[in-house]
């Protein structure tokens, strides 16, 4: 076991490498540049903002310096568009507002949808099936960019309870709606990927065996049944997880949040380039972190994996 | 030319007469404005829509109108502009200006900044030297460029120290500014934030980090309380400012709010004081909301550019066509179906709302459409086109979904009347920049707004040497007048041969004068409707009790 976590880890580093240098040459390969304005610059103004930023030296110069900040000085650079910034300060800012609705979300989805498909399968084809079942496919194909407004339009304009944006040190009234609004569509897949996994599950044989012991239904469920209901779940899980917690550009433009979402789509847009890298690089990193650790609790799971 | 002597003047009385009758009736300060006599709100707090993150309060960095406003909150330059656009006194109480008109005396007030330091001249001997200092790599020095302080354009190529740069404290309430050559519109010039002072000591002392809000030191009527990026930045009345007693406005919020609906429905639940109005939305608002919905001219303009440079279409070197294009389009159904917004339709590169300018009468300005589209299709005629032989071209914008209205409504327009087809296709913001510049278009979208309200700001734009000219016209005698403008007692002669000129030679197509289209609660008062510029000063609002 600590072998294959060894091994997992260290498969992970070429990988970053390679993201650091495709990420660099697709962004140098765009066109256009962080300078570029609707006036246009002088050269002379160009060229000053070019050696500040060390754009006028080699490429191979660029990054070598830019992987040396990084690995010996967790250092990201000077943001090019936000120039009384460090990347390393817009991290710090937008990362933590992230982390706070993505981990909330997560909680929400899970907490609510592996309840409402166990009840959805146990129910099955009864009224509150399918209402379970109607609550999901309505809330899978209704993107959040839709939602995000209708939201701010019950709450804000007519209920009058909640802040229609911003985040104010993460307040818990600034979190509802982003929370809402993240969460319900993988809430919906959760709910659905359990239901159809519990029925399975409740069909099998080894439960038909525990109905006919005479075991109390709550017993079969709890203890029999969900465990191996809950494996296709989890392999969703680790990917959402992710997905939640690296941010939503929708979520941070309609809920005004400062998360990294946004920052990360602007600094393409911009051109910021080290804002951009450093983006890159931290939802990277914890993509192929949650990716190892998903294998790693499935080895634990599955010693079958381990090979 | 503004008389800045009767200006001063004038505002030096009212300000006398503010300050005494705030004075005399400081008990009932809450309750009434000291001029106007309206009731005032007890909250004297105002918030507003950002449409993003402010990318740096720096003065010496700034760039961008949104980041403007916060940093003219901030700090205070030598002058400031009333809410007609005039130039009023900022630090500076007056000014002079030598004989040779080149050499320009400030004289400043005795004022604190925000830790109660004094501002001196040697403050803005700092803030100049750093705008021009390539180790700053202001991407606004190419303003005090153009602002022609002698030594300046060397400075910025880093071939003379910033200390040669010419402005000098005589002593600590008189700046002296020296000048390459003598430029009538300098005084307005000082009115932008790039010549806004900054405090040496705290930006030496925290580097960067020196606009953060617990490190800033400004001179402005409102102090930094908060900055979170792309969320929001607060702005609190500050104690020290020379004229705090004139100050209604407590506080300022900038909310971020990225999308112009969502802002909207901000608005209509009472977040917001002000926001813009989504394109198109103007009618209704101001059917649902008449005294909160304004629409008010812009310095502004919007065009499309033709592409003269070699890598241009051959059709379009021929001026028949590019005249014809110009003709048949109905600038009216655009302003008034399309955009909806108060805009006006253009015919002129300038806009008319530009200060002193007077619109020069071009001929197919005062034609009927109908007068300019029978005139269209004979010159597109004579030029070889037709049925069997139809013009085509590529039309690019900056993706947004106004532009994309206005681009498919003009090449309708073309295509029924003069069955010509205009292939559109749009581009991200960088990449149609960088399109643009290298001449890769056939016909582009372009818009500027000037940077300062003078004539110039506009048609320097179509000189051979301007960086902004994309399509690449040249034109020896627009090169001449707009040079001799420049030192010229009567430029507006020159700029009306230049609208005529471009008139004749059609190297553009203006489309519209841009309006602002904003929504303005009952309750605020003192928005600067009348200035072009919209150069805000918060300090200048106050709310009223409902």
């Amino acid at each position: 076991m600590f072998s294959f976590i060894v091994r997992r880890t260290l498969s992970s580093i070429p990988t970053i490498l390679i993201l650091i240098l495709i990420s660099f040459a697709l962004m140098r390969l765009a066109p256009g540049s962080p300078f570029s304005t609707e006036r246009g610059l002088p050269p002379e103004v160009l060229a000053n903002l070019e050696a500040k930023y060390g754009l006028n030296l080699p490429w191979y110069e660029q990054i070598y310096t830019y992987l040396r900040g990084i690995i010996f000085e967790f250092d990201f650079g000077p943001s090019f568009k936000y120039k009384d910034r460090s990347v390393n300060d817009i991290l710090a800012q937008g990362f933590p507002v992230t982390l706070t609705y993505g981990i909330w979300s997560f909680v929400v989805a899970v907490a609510v949808g592996i309840p409402l498909g166990i009840a959805a399968a146990v129910k099955h084809n009864t009224k509150f099936d399918y209402a379970a079942v109607g609550f999901s496919i309505g809330a899978q194909v209704l993107p959040n960019f839709v939602m995000a407004p209708i939201l701010v339009i019950i709450f804000t304009l007519w209920l009058n309870w909640l802040p229609g944006g911003g985040w104010n040190g993460g307040q818990w009234q600034y979190l509802i709606m982003p929370i809402i609004a993240l969460s319900t569509s993988y809430m919906a897949s959760i709910a659905r990927i359990t239901r159809s996994s519990m029925l399975e599950v409740l069909h099998s044989n080894f439960i038909r065996t525990a109905k006919a012991k005479g075991l109390p239904t709550s017993s079969i469920i709890l203890r029999h049944a969900l465990k191996p209901a809950l494996l296709p779940v989890i392999s969703y899980l680790g990917p959402a997880f992710v997905y939640m917690i690296t941010g939503s550009v929708i979520i941070d433009i309609y809920f005004s949040t400062g998360g990294m979402g946004q920052f990360f789509v602007d600094a393409a847009l911009n051109r910021d380039y080290s804002l951009l890298m450093g983006v890159t690089i931290v939802f990277g990193v914890m993509t192929i972190l949650f990716n190892a650790i998903v294998d790693i609790t499935y080895a634990w799971l599955d010693p079958k994996i381990r090979l | 030319m503004i008389d800045n002597k009767n200006n001063f003047k004038k505002v030096a009385m009212a300000t006398a007469i503010a300050a005494v009758t705030a004075f005399t009736s400081m008990s009932a300060f809450s309750a009434a404005h000291p001029v106007t006599g309206e009731e005032l709100a007890t909250d004297q707090s105002y918030t507003y829509r950002l449409l993003d993150g402010i990318p740096t309060i720096d003065p010496q960095l700034v760039e961008g109108v949104e980041s403007s406003v916060v940093v003219r909150d901030l700090f205070e330059g030598l002058l400031n502009q009333d809410d007609l656009g005039n130039n009023v006194p900022g630090v500076a109480k007056s000014f002079d200006l030598s004989e040779d008109k080149k050499t320009y005396t400030f004289h400043l007030r005795k004022s604190n900044w925000s830790n109660g330091d004094p501002v001196t001249a040697n403050d803005f001997v700092y803030a100049w030297r750093r705008a021009v200092d390539p180790k700053t790599a202001s991407p606004y020095s190419w303003y005090m460029e153009m602002m022609a302080i002698k030594n300046g354009a060397a400075v910025i190529k880093d071939k003379m120290d910033p200390k040669e740069l010419g402005v000098k404290a005589i002593d600590d309430y008189t700046f002296e500014v020296t000048l390459e050559a003598p430029l009538p519109y300098f005084p307005g010039m000082v009115t932008h934030t790039t010549t806004f002072p900054s405090h040496q000591a705290t930006v030496e002392k925290f580097g960067k980090d020196w606009t953060r809000p617990e490190n800033i030191v400004g001179n402005g009527a409102y102090t930094l309380t908060s900055w979170t990026l792309k969320e929001k930045n607060v702005r609190e009345r500050n104690a020290k400012y020379w004229d705090n007693a004139n100050t209604i406005l407590d506080k300022v919020t900038a909310l971020v709010i990225n999308d112009e609906n969502q802002a909207l429905i901000r608005f209509k639940a009472g977040d917001l004081d002000k926001t813009e109005i989504p394109a198109g939305q103007y009618p209704s608002m101001k059917k649902s909301n008449p005294s909160e919905a304004y629409s008010f001219p812009r310095l502004c303009n919007y065009y499309y550019t033709f592409n003269l440079s070699d890598s241009g279409p051959e059709a379009f070197k021929d001026v028949r066509v590019r005249k014809a294009l110009s003709y048949a389009l109905d600038r009216n159904v655009i302003v008034n179906n399309v955009t909806k917004g108060g805009q006006k339709p253009a015919y002129t590169f300038t806009p008319a709302a530009t200060a002193s300018f007077e619109v020069p009468a071009v001929d197919y300005a005062s034609w009927t459409q109908k007068d300019r589209d029978a005139k269209a299709k004979e010159l597109l005629a004579a030029a070889g086109y037709n049925k069997e032989n139809p013009l085509k071209f590529d039309m690019i914008y900056n993706t947004d979904e106004a532009h994309k209205k206005i681009a498919t409504v003009i090449s309708q327009m073309w295509k029924q009347k003069l069955g010509v087809n205009a292939v559109l296709a749009n581009q991200e913001w960088k990449t149609f920049l960088d399109t643009r510049k290298k001449q890769a278009f056939q016909l582009a979208r372009g818009a500027w707004c000037g940077d300062y309200n003078e004539a110039s700001t506009f048609l320097d734009l179509v000189t051979t040497q301007a960086g902004y000219n994309h399509g690449k016209w040249v034109n020896k005698e627009v090169d001449q007048l707009m040079a001799e403008a420049k030192t010229s007692a009567t430029p507006n002669v020159n700029y009306t041969r230049v609208e005529q000129i471009m008139a004749e030679e059609m190297p553009v197509i203006p489309v519209y004068h841009y309006a602002g289209v904003y929504m303005i609660k009952d309750t605020l008062k003192g928005w600067p409707v009348k200035n072009v510029q919209q150069t805000i000063y918060s300090r200048t609002f106050y709310k009223t009790a409902k």
